[in-house]
C-alpha cells in the first residue's frame, strides 16, 4: 500500500522562500480557462499560487508591479514527454540517464530517481517558458518503459513533483520487436504482464513467479494493472489504435493515453468515443515506418475537431533531453495546419496538466492554481518569440542559462 | 572564395578553370569525370509567370514592397515594380504574399536515408573504413523517397547530399534538384553543380573506429589520417599532371585518390562535418598546408567563437539554429550561432541534416534572427533569407545559377502564404526552374511510387 498511496499523492513542493506579492499589470492574459483570454487583463501571484485574474486588480501594499504592456502572459509550458533531467550529454558515451538498454529492470524504472534538477538543459528549457515536464528515459529491451515522473524545471532539489504518474509502454512495431518481432507475441505478453502485475505478490511468494515478468516489475506494475494509474502508450498505426481501444473497451478499469499517433486522424471519433487522449506531433508527416504510412500534418487538427483530447510533445523516437523547449514551436505548427490556437497552446499547457492529473493546480491562469506564469515577447507559439520572464510557483527565474553566458562572452558587441 | 597566395592554390587555380568545361571530359586530371553519371535533368515546362505586388525578399538581402517577380523561359526575367506581363502569361496575385528564393539546404540525407526508414533503406555512411573518399552516395539515392515532396512543400527547390559522417573522408556529395517524378538519380543531378567531398572531424570517427580497435581513435589521430591521405593525394595529382604534360604514364585509377586529387584542384568542394572550434582551426591548418579550400564547415556548433577566423579564410558554416547537448561537441551550442557569424561579416548558412528540418528551414533562420536581435544585432528579415539560399548556393558553387532573385538566375521562386519568418506561414507555390512545381491544396498524385496504392483513404500532406 505504500507505494499506492505515492501513486495517488500529489507531491506538495515546499512554498519557495523568495515567492513574493507580484502584480502583472495590463497583459494579454491567455487563462486557458472559462475566462478564456482577458485584454488588458492582470494577474496576482500571492505566495506561490495565483491570486487572482483579471481586469483593474489593485496591487496590494508591498506588491511588486510588473508591467506587460500588453504582451501575452500565459500558464508556463508542460513538455508533454521529454527526457528533461535524464541527461547531461546524450551521446558520446557520456553519463546518460535517458537510455536504458540492461534488461534487469523495466517496468520498474523509476524516472523520479534520475531526475537531476541541476542539468544545463533544465535552465535551458526554463528561460523558453517550459516550467513543467513529464520526463520518462526510452530505449528499454522490454514492452515496458518504465514509471515516468512529472517535474517542475525550476532547478531546485525537491522539483520532482510527482513519481509513478505514469507507465510507458510500447504496443506497436517497437513492442513487438521487443518480443519477438510480432505484435501476435506482443499482445499476450502484455496481457499476461497484466495478470502477474495484478497477482502480485501472491503468486511469487508461493514460488511460482510470474508468467512473463519478475517480481520487482511485477511490483511496480501493480498500481497500473489495477487501474490506479495510466498507462502511455506508445502505438503509431490506426489498426493498432482500434486495438487499443477495443482493449479498453474490455478493460474499462484500465487508463490508456495515446503517445504518437501517426495515424490516429484516421480513427479520431473512436478515439473521441473511449476519451483516449492522444499525444501528437504535428511535424510527423513522413511514411518513416510501415506503421506510419498515412501520416499527415493535420493530425492534431483533425483529431481535435473530432473531440479528442490531444496534448502536443515530440513523437517517440524523437523525444529527447535537450529540446523540449520546442513544444511551443510544434504547437505554432499545428496551428499553421488547422489548429485553432486557445486547442494548441492549451495542448502544451492545460491539457498535459490534466492527462498527468495536476490539472487541478497547474495549466491555468484561474485564482488558487500554482503560479507558473510565463511573460513573452510576442505570440507565444511564434519562433520569434522568447519570454521576458518566467515564474515558477511565483519565484521570478533569472533567464540565465549556461548557453546564455556563453552568448555573453562572444557576444560580437562586446569586443568592439 | 579568398584565393590564397599558395603555391599548390596557383597551381589548382590554373587546373580548376580547365575543369569548368561543362562538356564531359576525358583529360586525366578530370577528377570529377563528369562524362560518368552525368546530369539528365530537364526543367518541367513552364508558362512565363507574372507575381505582382508581393514582399520580395531577392536572397541578397534586400526586402522590396510591393514588388514584381516574372519568370520567362525558366529565368528570373525581372524583379521591380510596374512589370507588364508578357503575352500568355501566368499572372499570381501577391497582394498579402511573401516571394523568395528556394531554399537551398546545404546538408540533406534524402534518398541515401529516406523513408520509410528500416535497415535495408540506410544507404548513407560506408562506415568501413576510415577513408571512403572513393563512394559516391548519388549511388546510395533512392529517388522515390517521400521525403523530397515533403521537403518541396517546404519550399526547397535545391538539396544538396551527403553521405554520412562515420568517416574522416565520407564520399562524395552531390547537389540535386528535387524532382518529384524523377526515377533515376541523373534526372535529379543540379545541371554543372560542381561535386563535393563530405569529411568529418571528431568524435564520430574516432568513436566508430576506435570502438574496432583501429585507426582513428583519437582527434590526434583523426588528424594523421587527414594528412597522410592528402599527402597521398598530392603525389597522384602530381602524377597526373605529369602525365597530362608527357612525362611518364599516369597512375592506375584509384577512386580514392581521384576524388581527394580533385579536391587539390578545385574540381570538388570541400564540406567538412566539424563541431568544435579548436577542430575548424586544425582543419584550417591541414587545408594550408596541402594546399587546398574549404567550402564550408557543416554542424558548425561552435563557429561563433571563431567567426572572425572564417571570415578571413572565406569558408562558409552550414548551421542549426538551435540543436545542441546530444553529445559533448555540440555542448556549447548557442541559440546565436548563426547570427553572430553573419554578424562577423562571414558565410552564414541553415542547413538541415534532417528529413523533417528541411521541410522548415524558414523557421530554422527565423529562429536564429529572432535570438540575434534580441542580443543587440540588427539583422533584416530579408538579409536572414541570404542564410537560406544565396549563402548555401556560395557553398556549393552554384550562386550564379540559383539563390537570388538577380535577372538570368534559375527562375527558383517560393510564394508564401505570409511573413516566411513566422510559424504559421506555409509554401503556397514552389516553382523550379520557372515551373510549378507545388501548389499547397492542389490535387497531387502520389509522386513516388512508394506511396501509390498504399491503403489510405485521403492522401496525407
Amino acid at each position: 500500500m505504500k507505494l499506492l498511496s505515492a501513486l495517488l499523492m500529489a507531491l506538495a513542493v515546499a512554498t519557495p522562500a523568495a515567492a513574493e506579492t507580484v502584480l502583472i499589470n495590463d497583459g494579454r492574459v491567455v487563462t486557458n480557462g472559462a475566462a478564456g483570454i482577458i485584454e488588458n487583463g492582470d494577474v496576482l501571484i500571492v505566495d506561490g499560487r495565483i491570486s487572482a485574474v483579471g481586469a483593474n486588480i489593485a496591487a496590494p501594499r508591498g506588491a511588486r508591479v510588473v508591467e506587460a504592456r500588453g504582451a501575452f502572459v500565459t500558464p508556463g509550458a508542460f513538455a508533454a514527454m521529454s527526457e528533461l533531467g535524464l541527461s547531461e550529454i546524450s551521446g558520446s558515451g557520456a553519463p546518460n540517464d535517458a537510455d536504458v538498454d540492461g534488461d534487469l529492470v523495466a517496468a520498474a524504472m523509476d524516472s523520479a530517481a534520475a531526475f537531476n534538477p541541476t542539468v544545463t538543459a533544465v535552465a535551458v528549457t526554463r528561460i523558453e517558458g517550459v516550467t513543467r515536464a513529464a520526463i520518462a528515459p526510452s530505449s528499454t529491451n522490454s514492452m515496458f518503459g518504465g514509471r515516468g515522473a512529472l517535474v517542475s524545471l525550476d532547478g531546485q532539489p525537491d522539483s520532482v513533483m510527482r513519481a509513478n504518474a505514469f507507465m510507458i509502454v510500447e504496443l506497436g512495431e517497437t513492442g513487438a520487436a521487443r518480443v519477438g518481432g510480432s505484435r501476435a507475441a506482443m499482445w499476450p505478453a502484455f496481457e499476461a504482464a497484466l495478470r502477474d502485475a495484478r497477482e502480485y505478490p501472491t503468486r511469487y511468494r508461493s514460488g511460482q513467479g510470474g508468467a512473463v515478468l519478475n517480481e520487482i516489475d511485477a511490483q511496480a506494475l501493480q498500481p497500473f494493472a489495477r487501474g490506479q494509474g495510466m498507462f502511455l502508450v506508445h502505438v503509431e498505426s490506426a489498426a493498432d489504435i482500434r486495438r487499443i481501444i477495443r482493449y479498453q473497451r474490455a478493460n474499462p478499469s484500465l487508463r490508456f493515453v495515446i503517445h504518437g499517433g501517426a495515424e490516429a486522424w484516421q480513427v479520431a471519433d473512436e478515439l473521441a468515443a473511449a476519451r483516449i487522449p492522444v499525444i501528437v506531433d504535428p511535424l510527423v508527416n513522413l511514411p518513416s515506418s510501415f506503421e506510419r504510412l498515412s501520416a499527415r500534418l493535420d493530425n492534431a487538427a483533425l483529431l481535435n475537431a473530432a473531440g479528442v483530447t490531444v496534448a502536443i510533445a515530440p513523437a517517440p523516437g524523437s523525444v529527447d533531453a535537450h529540446q523540449a523547449r520546442l513544444a511551443l514551436q510544434l504547437a505554432g505548427n499545428a496551428v499553421a495546419h488547422g489548429l485553432p490556437w486557445d486547442a494548441a497552446f492549451a495542448a502544451i499547457s492545460r491539457t498535459p496538466a490534466e492527462i498527468f492529473g495536476v490539472g487541478g493546480q497547474l495549466g491555468r491562469l484561474e485564482r488558487n492554481f500554482l503560479a507558473d506564469v510565463v511573460i513573452w515577447d510576442g505570440d507565444p507559439l511564434q519562433v520569434t518569440s522568447a519570454p521576458t520572464a518566467v515564474f515558477i510557483e511565483g519565484v521570478e527565474q533569472p533567464l540565465v542559462s549556461r548557453q546564455t553566458r556563453l552568448r555573453d562572452r562572444y557576444r560580437p558587441t562586446a569586443n568592439r | 572564395m579568398r584565393l590564397r597566395a599558395h603555391p599548390i592554390i596557383a597551381l589548382a587555380a590554373g587546373l580548376g578553370l580547365a575543369a569548368c568545361a561543362t562538356t564531359p571530359s576525358t583529360d586525366t586530371t578530370d577528377t570529377t569525370r563528369r562524362a560518368a553519371f552525368a546530369s539528365t535533368y530537364q526543367p518541367a515546362a513552364s508558362v512565363p509567370t507574372l507575381i505582382r505586388g508581393a514582399t520580395v525578399f531577392d536572397g541578397e538581402g534586400a526586402e522590396l514592397a510591393n514588388a514584381d517577380v516574372l519568370m520567362q523561359d525558366g529565368r528570373i526575367s525581372a524583379v521591380g515594380n510596374n512589370l507588364a506581363a508578357p503575352e500568355g502569361a501566368a499572372i499570381i496575385d501577391g497582394a498579402g504574399r511573401f516571394v523568395t528564393p528556394g531554399i537551398i539546404d546545404a546538408h540533406s540525407h534524402l534518398g541515401a536515408y529516406p523513408s520509410p526508414s528500416i535497415n535495408a533503406t540506410s544507404d548513407g555512411n560506408e562506415a568501413t573504413q576510415p577513408n571512403t573518399a572513393e563512394v559516391w552516395v548519388e549511388h546510395s539515392v533512392w529517388p522515390q523517397d517521400p521525403g523530397f515532396l515533403r521537403a518541396v512543400a517546404g519550399g526547397i527547390t535545391t538539396l544538396h547530399i551527403l553521405p554520412g559522417s562515420a568517416n574522416l573522408f565520407g564520399g562524395r556529395g552531390v547537389t540535386l534538384r528535387p524532382v518529384l517524378d524523377a526515377v533515376t538519380v541523373q534526372e535529379m543531378k543540379f545541371p554543372d553543380a560542381p561535386q563535393t567531398l563530405k569529411m568529418a572531424c571528431g568524435e564520430n570517427p574516432s568513436r566508430v573506429y576506435g570502438g574496432r580497435n583501429s585507426s582513428p581513435a583519437t582527434g590526434m589521430g583523426n588528424v594523421a589520417g587527414y594528412r597522410q591521405a592528402w599527402a597521398n593525394a598530392q603525389r597522384y595529382a602530381r602524377r597526373l599532371e605529369a602525365a597530362d604534360n608527357g612525362d611518364g604514364e599516369p597512375p592506375d585509377r584509384d577512386l580514392e585518390l581521384e576524388t581527394l586529387a580533385g579536391v587539390l584542384n578545385g574540381d570538388i568542394r570541400l564540406q567538412w562535418h566539424c563541431y568544435r572550434a579548436d577542430e575548424m582551426a586544425n582543419a584550417i591548418e591541414i587545408s594550408h598546408e596541402f594546399g587546398f579550400e574549404i567550402a564550408a564547415f557543416h554542424h558548425a556548433v561552435e563557429s561563433y567563437k571563431i567567426a572572425d577566423m572564417l571570415r578571413e579564410e572565406g569558408i562558409c558554416s552550414a548551421m542549426w539554429a538551435d540543436w545542441w547537448g546530444f553529445k559533448i561537441e555540440a555542448y556549447d551550442g548557442i541559440r546565436e550561432n548563426i547570427p553572430f557569424v553573419h554578424e562577423a561579416g562571414a558565410c552564414a548558412i541553415v542547413h538541415s541534416d534532417s528529413e523533417v528540418g528541411i521541410q522548415r528551414l524558414n523557421q530554422e533562420a527565423a529562429k536564429a534572427m529572432a535570438d540575434g536581435n534580441r542580443a543587440g544585432l540588427d539583422i533584416t528579415r530579408a538579409e536572414a533569407w541570404t542564410w537560406l539560399s544565396r549563402n548555401p548556393a556560395r557553398a556549393l558553387g552554384i550562386e550564379d545559377e540559383t539563390g537570388t532573385l538577380a535577372a538570368g538566375r534559375r527562375a527558383d521562386v517560393v510564394v508564401w502564404s505570409a511573413d516566411p519568418l513566422s510559424s504559421y506561414a506555409v509554401a503556397e507555390r514552389v516553382y523550379m526552374d520557372g515551373a510549378l512545381i507545388y501548389e499547397r491544396g492542389a490535387e497531387i498524385d502520389p509522386p513516388s511510387d512508394f506511396e501509390l496504392g498504399q491503403a489510405y483513404t485521403e492522401r496525407a500532406q
